[in-house]
């Protein structure tokens, strides 16, 4: 039962809630590996999902399924009821989906407006101007210090992306998904390697871009999923092992078998 | 598809900050001192020679768009360069028409063929990429060798005129004037390329090359962004093709042959990729080095130049042009230091 009563959690209660991302029987092989098996996943609109699970789970195998940097061996990803199985990454970039990477994936030299600006220049299709001067890109300047203010990055704007430490680097990540103002947006373990710090900051702030969002991440660490998360899915070997509210899913025997092991049973 | 995560060629690029970020009138001078540079050259070098050191140049601009730009290696470039050699010779021969106009056929031409070669060669990447481009190019020799009634076979296409309405005499008569009537079709392939990288097409183009991933997820469609860049660079190489053919008089196979692929590649990772002048620093040396030799009577070419590109690329990571940057950039850094600590 969960304690306190979230207005986002009593959405992701009722079945009724539309579902702005749904995976059927979502299955992904790697040579006779399966690395997801019948994955049938419901983000609701509007809630924060958390996916967890050990190490090897599936987690992010999952998030490349979702985003199109891997075509699933069966099943079917729905996107606001539409069918987006096997579109490429680019495609589903512009249908609203947005992610960062699990390890930080940046372009080294390019300085962080310059980062930001990009992306805010993707749907616009100003990147096939050739023949235009790159001062053209100087017109997502106000918005992109915006964002760059959102996630604490203005001072560090002309920086080059390199030469960033790793927390900046990860909310320079978040502030290139938030460019695509995405309808879903998709974390791939936004706290990896942060210090307390960082975690907290970093949970502020998802929280803050989470507002009128479905926020689908990956994290380990249990006091980000504790905070964040409306609802939580459990992975283990590909598959789900478990699916409710964060309460709900920690008093699991099965997810403290999965995570414990045997020492579950015998300090019980 | 996860071959796309694990997608470039492993460019060495310059980890300085270039010169001119830090100085912004340094690129201005740049350009009047490369401009007069090339006006000056027939003074001083035998004009034919200066001339295919500008085309070589072009080309070799031609192929870094690709692989220091987009982090393409393209190993089929002869294609484009031959194509447009053949196909200027062609028009200028059949129609007549002033060479500047068969030229910009030819480099047309060069880009048609651009657009099949790049829609196959972008869905791979890497060794493979270059592979299918040599494929492409091979193709094409294959072709000019065995189809004799319109290239001449192995002996080439002879008597290309030079045609240039009443001043048509003049270049004829003299090189020297061939060389200012032909320039400025190499200058616009250079404007071109200079305006392409400094683009937002540009821009995208080295994103992708640093991480086509992370590209992809913003939402570009790097293999559209690849194909048009793989046209654009095969338009400059057609127009240099173009120039040296008219220049010559002559389309041979030798404007088509594997090796003339590999020159260029050369040529650019001698004069520094990424940079757009390292393949005019390539080209004079390597075309200068390559006239001295052989008027000395020297039949082992290949030695000497093979020789100093192993030489070139073990002791200068960023080629000439690219070391010559990186220094001249340090040397300010610290001259700028011992002043304000002064």
């Amino acid at each position: 039962m969960p304690t306190e009563a979230s207005p986002k959690a009593s959405g992701s209660a009722g079945r009724a809630a539309s579902a702005l991302l749904e995976t059927r029987d979502l299955t992904k092989e790697f040579r006779g590996f399966r690395a997801v098996s019948d994955v049938s996943l419901r983000v609701v609109e509007g809630t924060v999902h958390a996916l967890v699970g050990p190490n090897g789970a599936g987690k992010t195998t999952l998030f490349n399924l979702l985003t199109g940097f891997l075509t699933p061996t069966s099943g079917e990803v729905l996107l606001a009821g539409r069918d987006v199985t096997g579109m490429q990454p680019e495609q589903i970039a512009h249908l609203g989906i947005a992610r960062s990477f699990q390890i930080t994936s940046l372009f080294d030299q390019m300085s962080v407006v310059d980062h930001v600006e990009l992306a805010l220049a993707s749907p616009t299709g100003l990147g096939y101007r050739f023949w235009r001067s790159s001062s053209a890109m100087k017109q997502f300047r106000p918005r992109a210090m915006e964002l760059l203010d959102e996630v604490g990055l203005t001072d560090r704007s002309g920086a080059a992306a390199g030469s960033l430490a790793y927390g900046q680097k990860r909310a320079l990540e978040l502030a290139l998904a938030l460019a695509l103002d995405p309808k879903l947006l998709l974390l791939d373990e936004p706290t990896a390697g942060m210090g307390l710090e960082d975690v907290d900051r970093t949970i502020a702030l998802v929280k803050k871009v989470a507002a009128g969002r479905t926020v689908v991440f990956v994290d380990h660490n249990m006091h980000v999923v504790g905070s964040l998360a409306d609802t939580v899915t459990v992975l283990q070997s590909g598959q789900v092992l478990a699916e409710g509210t964060y309460e709900e899913v920690r008093n699991d025997d099965k997810v403290i078998t999965a995570y414990l092991g045997q020492a579950g049973d015998q300090h019980v | 598809m996860s071959s796309q995560l694990v997608s470039k060629v492993d460019v060495d690029l310059p980890d300085a900050p270039s010169i001119t970020a830090q100085r912004p009138y340094l690129r201005w001078v740049g350009m009047a001192v490369g401009l007069l540079v090339v006006l000056a050259l027939p003074f001083f070098i035998y004009p034919p020679v200066a001339m295919d050191i500008a085309a070589w140049a072009l080309f070799a601009i031609s192929v870094d768009l690709l692989l220091g730009y987009t982090g393409l290696l393209s190993f089929g470039h002869a294609a484009f360069w031959g194509t447009s050699a053949y196909t200027t010779g062609l028009i200028a021969i059949h129609a007549g028409l002033p060479f500047p106009v068969a030229v910009l056929g030819g480099a047309v031409c060069a880009m048609i063929l651009a657009v099949p070669t790049g829609y196959l060669a972008v869905r791979r990447t890497g060794i493979y990429f270059a592979m299918v481009t040599l494929a492409f190019a091979q193709m094409v020799y294959f072709i000019a060798n065995q189809w004799r009634s319109v290239t001449g076979g192995e002996n080439g296409l002879q008597g290309v005129p030079k045609n240039l309405g009443p001043l048509t005499d003049l270049i004829n008569q003299d090189p020297f004037y061939f060389y200012y009537a032909a320039l400025p079709l190499i200058l616009i392939g250079v404007v071109i390329a200079w305006r392409t990288v400094n683009s937002p097409f540009g821009r995208v183009l080295v994103a992708i090359r640093d991480n086509p991933a992370r590209a992809r997820a913003l939402g570009y469609d790097v293999e559209r962004y690849k194909i048009m860049v793989f046209v654009i660079s095969a338009g400059l190489a057609g127009l240099a093709g173009g120039v040296f053919s008219a220049s010559h008089g002559f389309a041979s196979l030798q404007e088509l042959i594997w090796t003339t692929s590999g020159k260029v590649v050369l040529i650019t990772v001698l004069g520094g990729i990424g940079t757009l002048w390292g393949g005019p620093v390539g080209a004079a040396l390597v075309v200068l080095l390559e006239d001295r030799l052989a008027s000395s009577g020297f039949n082992g070419i290949g030695i000497i130049t093979g020789a100093i590109f192993v030489i070139i690329v073990l002791a200068f990571r960023h080629g000439i042009w690219g070391t010559a940057r990186n220094g001249i950039g340090s040397w300010l850094r610290s001259r700028r230091r011992a002043r304000e600590d002064a």
